[in-house]
């Protein structure tokens, strides 16, 4: 037996793991038995117990996660959401305080550089959250960018705070119960008072303490679920995460691995960086046109410069040369990144997109993938095929998210 | 994981596991099952396919990953578990029981490594 394929960003990677970054809940991570992966110079947990076990408990009860490697880069200054404007393809300084916004940063050209979620957490202060393999990246574009408009906009600061930062999330349906049965965390005294996580609305977030210390608690997540996510000191984040575990065991919480986390995800329909997006594609091209707002302007009213405003402005006028469509396998194998996208299963049937993840969906029961194709095939219902390791797989178009959850 | 190794099969350095049965019975081993995670799909020769020693004879694929299964034998396949291609779990749960692949009427075998070779190679 020996693999076959293109393997997954989060298939299980021969890194030195001497010389690989831990999580601050490494030591939690043995303790429970976790199979450990190489993820952007991070050894990680793969998984606890099995895959689809944790992708189920996600699905029906909740599971909990360690993103400890994602990077946090606090922008913070009177000149923070003007700068943040500028930088990103995004409308920052609109964003309301305790608000949260999906963005990117991208290229002069357009292409994406990353994806974001920016959390406003004070008058004059963000939270960038980046992909683990590009916080380095964004950290130097976000100060580069900076300097070049400090000037212009005000005082502004680029503090990495990803060391110091656990990352922990809470998914699945049963994700509100288990945080309100954890008893050490209650309300900041400065936080406002009417808000709870009960109450705490999807794309935001609430300072809270948790034994004393500060945790920054946000209703987002990346599994298609509800769910929280909690930004807390690293030294803090075994006794969360213990915690966690044993408010939750009555809710059915079970720790889930980047395994679970990306079969989740691809059901949700939710772009990976490295798959979906990369330097090479626009946020149009990926179907997420919509977090460009190029309808920006500064203090005067005046169209607003930011970084990639020119080539996004020409790409939303012209016609795309692909789209990101859902493929549904007809057949039992998946399709996996890279593979060709053929027109039919007849054996000359011409190329016509490329797989950029697939997987056997375990909430749906048969394969699903996302594809970049040509705009002729990208319509709904459309029939097309796979070419996995050489015979080709029927598969159909489908609307994304593949899965949305019940509300 | 060696400790677990049955001492009455031979091994391939990829992972496949055959008796000395007549037929000989094929699998793949718990290292190879818990490195895949949850199996998902099997492929498996018909039986009559006549196999090689170190061919690609099926597909192993889980969740996250596929891998090719070899061949450790030469001969005739005389038997598949239409078991494990009803339900590929039973790869994961019981890799030298239930997890079975599929029965050869052996000619000739191929490389293969005593459990005490296989599990040093695999620590």
């Amino acid at each position: 037996m020996t693999a076959a394929g293109t393997p997954d960003a989060t298939a299980p990677a021969t890194g030195d793991p001497m010389t690989e970054l831990r999580s601050p809940l490494h030591d939690e991570h043995v303790a429970l038995g976790a199979v450990l992966t190489s993820f952007a110079g991070w050894q990680m947990p793969l998984r606890y117990t099995s895959d689809l076990a944790e992708h189920t408990a996600v699905r029906t009860a909740a599971g909990l996660f360690d993103l400890s490697h994602m990077g946090e880069i606090e922008v913070r200054g009177p000149g923070a959401g003007a700068f943040l404007d500028r930088a990103l393809v995004g409308d920052l300084s609109g964003l309301r305080v305790l608000g949260a916004r999906y963005t990117m940063v991208v290229q002069p050209d357009g292409g994406v550089i990353d994806d974001l979620v920016v959390y406003r957490t004070g008058d004059d202060v963000y939270l960038v959250v980046a992909n683990a393999s590009n916080h380095d990246v964004v950290l130097h574009e976000l100060r580069e960018r900076a300097d070049a408009v400090r000037g212009e906009v005000g005082d502004v600061d680029v503090v990495d705070r990803s060391a110091a930062t656990a990352l922990v999330a809470v998914q699945g349906p049963h994700a509100l119960a288990v945080v309100e049965a954890l008893d050490a965390l209650v309300p900041d005294p400065a936080a406002p008072a009417d808000v709870t996580p009960a109450t705490l609305r999807y794309y935001a977030c609430l300072p809270m303490r948790f034994e004393g210390g500060p945790v920054l608690v946000a209703r987002t997540g990346y599994t298609g679920e509800d769910g929280f996510e909690f930004f807390v000191d690293a030294a803090a984040a075994p006794a969360l995460w213990r915690a966690l575990l044993t408010a939750g065991a009555a809710h059915g919480i079970a720790p889930a691995g980047l395994s679970a986390r990306d079969s989740l995800r691809l059901e949700a329909g939710m772009p990976l960086y490295g798959n979906e997006l990369d330097r090479t594609t626009t946020p149009h091209d990926a179907g997420l046109g919509r977090v460009v707002k190029l309808g920006k302007v500064d203090a005067d009213g005046r169209p607003l410069p930011f970084v990639g405003r020119d080539a996004l402005a020409a790409r939303a006028q012209s016609a795309p040369a692909r789209v990101l469509v859902g493929l549904q396998g007809l057949g039992r194998r998946a399709a996996r990144h890279g593979y060709d996208v053929v027109a039919s299963t007849a054996p000359d049937a011409p190329v016509v997109g490329t797989v950029t993840s697939g997987a056997p969906s375990p909430t749906l029961g048969h394969p699903v993938a996302m594809a970049y194709v040509t705009p002729e095939v990208s319509a709904e219902g459309r029939e097309l095929a796979v070419d996995v390791r050489g015979r080709r797989e029927p598969v159909r178009v489908v609307p994304l998210p593949f899965y949305r959850r019940p509300r | 994981m060696a400790t677990d190794l049955p001492t009455t099969l031979q091994y391939t350095a990829e992972h496949e596991w055959v008796d000395e049965g007549s037929p000989a019975t094929v699998g793949i081993t718990a290292v190879a099952a818990d490195a895949l995670g949850d199996i998902v799909f099997v492929e498996l020769p018909a039986v009559g396919d006549e196999v090689e020693a170190g061919a690609v004879i099926g597909e192993i694929e889980s969740t996250k990953s596929v891998s090719e299964l070899f061949c450790p034998v030469s001969g005739t396949v005389v038997e598949v578990n239409q078991s494990v291609v009803d339900d590929p779990s039973l790869v994961n749960t019981d890799p030298y029981g239930e997890g079975w692949l599929l029965r050869i009427e052996v000619v000739s075998t191929g490389a293969l490594l005593s459990a005490q070779q296989y599990g040093a190679l695999n620590p």
